[in-house]
């Protein structure tokens, strides 16, 4: 094929593929707000999204925290200014690497579970007898998924907060010989309001774009163990990247002079 | 039977890209009727059935239902047409994340807004019509054979009791044994619910048990009809190669699944 012709082509298909996400994604989200509702679907979402990942944003968290913790008091013992590692750890933590490293494993645990279990049900035919049986697929698969995700992360993110700056506490006062009360109080003096509130939002957003993924990719999966699997690649990839993207976009609205 | 058919299906078509699989293709079902399609794999059986329920709007053509149009209506109008349908996949389609007894319930629930205690009584009913007792009605899909995800399949079609039942490949990938029970049970469905039936098969023995009239479908269109007992003896070389499964003769097979 001409190159040039390769490259408009691609381009196309580029063009094409957003506007099926945007399509997709105008669809889902009217879809999580007009009736009927599935309250049963979207409290088994919350718990396998909310429940179920704490244990590995918790330790994700947890041992972050702590690295964080160790890793700035040997950079910041350089200019004798130790004392800012609290401050450093919970700003690190609640701005940045609780949401996003939450997000992350979410992306990974959940994004790929949603892509594997609506691509098998997309490849088995479930989608279609789903639309037989007079139930909308958005409604029933998509909607529940992608308000789950929403309101699952901030609550997950909040957790992880809490336990990468007791991660960083840990090391602060047990291997670093910190003052427990001065690292407390290091801890709470510089911390505001909006720096939890950005990464509620942030979590929040990023739980939207991992449930989206999830069911984009796995709603539009081709047939057969291959189209799964692709799926499922997919939407763990896009949704990492979009995350990590839009993290600098909602970090640049909240904290940009 | 009235002169007024059930379905009217004119000049259907339907394209996959360059792929060109319904070409024009016309049929009638009177009410009350069992019609069974036949063709060879590729040949569109099942985007004939996925045209006629809604699942696939066909490039051109009509369809029409007890003298009305229902190809191209608005999305809420057409649910409500899919509402009068019933559809057996050809591999059951059951729901993978809920037992057997919430699968034939869905439709009571979702489509009648029946309650849900009073849709999962109806549900073991329609077991039980299917041949199925109480112990399977709380397994899971993954836990049934093939045979008893056919059953469980058909009883959650037939629990909305549509006025038309559709069956896509009901005995495929059964032994002779339990096709010939699922054919005795859409029978006895299909007369206990007093419906119209179309169903598409390349089963030839399940074909002449279930059909009144069978149709035989082939590069897009239906190119013979005729009672089910003179399917044997159609006189078209098309037919007589499908019906003795024979290598020669002026069928070529397609691969391509659609």
């Amino acid at each position: 094929m001409n190159p040039i012709a390769a490259i408009g082509s691609t381009f196309l298909e580029f063009l094409a593929a957003v506007g099926r996400l945007v399509l997709f994604t105008a669809s889902a989200v009217s879809h999580c707000v007009r009736p009927p509702f599935y309250p049963r679907i979207l409290l088994r979402q919350i718990i396998e999204i909310g429940f179920y990942s704490l244990p590995v944003v918790g330790l994700t968290t947890l041992f972050s925290g702590m690295v964080l913790a160790l890793q700035s008091y040997t950079g910041f013992a350089r200019f004798s200014a130790e004392g800012a590692v609290a401050t450093v750890v919970v700003l690190s933590i609640t701005r940045e690497l609780g949401p996003v490293l939450a997000g992350l494993m979410v992306a990974g645990r959940i994004g790929a579970s949603m892509a594997a279990e609506i691509g098998t049900m997309r490849v088995t035919e479930q989608i279609d007898a789903l639309t037989t049986l007079s139930t909308n697929p958005y409604k029933y698969l998509v909607a529940p998924r992608i308000l789950a995700g929403v309101i699952s992360l901030p609550f997950l993110v909040l957790v992880g907060d809490i336990v990468g700056v007791f991660g960083g506490y840990i090391v602060g006062v047990y291997k670093l010989d910190f003052n427990a009360a001065t690292y407390l109080q290091r801890t709470i003096e510089f911390l505001e309001p909006m720096d939890v509130i950005s990464g509620l939002v942030k979590a929040a957003v990023f739980g939207f774009l991992v449930a989206l993924m999830g069911c984009y990719h796995g709603y539009r999966s081709g047939r057969g163990a291959q189209g799964v699997g692709a799926a499922t690649t997919n939407a763990v990839v896009s949704a990492s990247i979009l995350i990590l993207i839009s993290n600098y976009g909602i970090t640049t609205l909240f904290f940009s002079q | 039977m009235t002169d007024l058919p059930k379905i009217r299906i004119r000049g259907l078509c339907k394209a996959f890209g360059a792929n060109q699989v319904l070409r024009g293709l016309d049929l009638d079902i009177a009410a009350g009727e069992s019609v069974v399609v036949i063709g060879g794999s590729g040949t569109g059986k099942s985007v004939l059935i996925k045209c006629l329920i809604g699942l696939m709007e066909p490039d051109a053509g009509t369809i029409e239902l007890d003298g009305k149009l229902i190809t191209g209506l608005p999305p809420r109008q057409r649910e409500a047409v899919m509402g009068r349908f019933g559809l057996l996949f050809q591999n059951g389609a059951l729901f993978d994340s809920v037992p057997v007894l919430d699968n034939v319930a869905f439709g009571l629930v979702s489509a009648k807004g029946r309650p849900m205690a009073e849709a999962k009584r109806t549900a073991m009913e329609k077991l039980a019509q299917v041949g199925l007792g109480a112990d399977v009605a709380a397994m899971y899909p993954a836990e049934l054979s093939g045979g008893m995800r056919k059953r469980v399949a058909l009883a959650r079609t037939i629990a909305t009791e549509p006025d038309i039942l559709l069956f896509d490949e009901p005995t495929t990938g059964l032994d002779p044994i339990m096709g010939d029970v699922i054919d005795q049970l859409i029978l006895k469905c299909v007369r206990e619910l007093g419906g119209t039936a179309l169903t598409i098969t390349h089963d030839m023995t399940s074909a002449k048990r279930i059909g009144d009239r069978i149709a035989m479908l082939y590069d897009g269109r239906i190119i013979w009809v005729g009672p089910a007992g003179t399917v044997d003896a159609s006189g078209d070389e098309y037919v007589d190669q499908f019906v003795h499964g024979r290598v020669e003769g002026p069928i070529a097979f397609a691969t391509r699944r659609h």
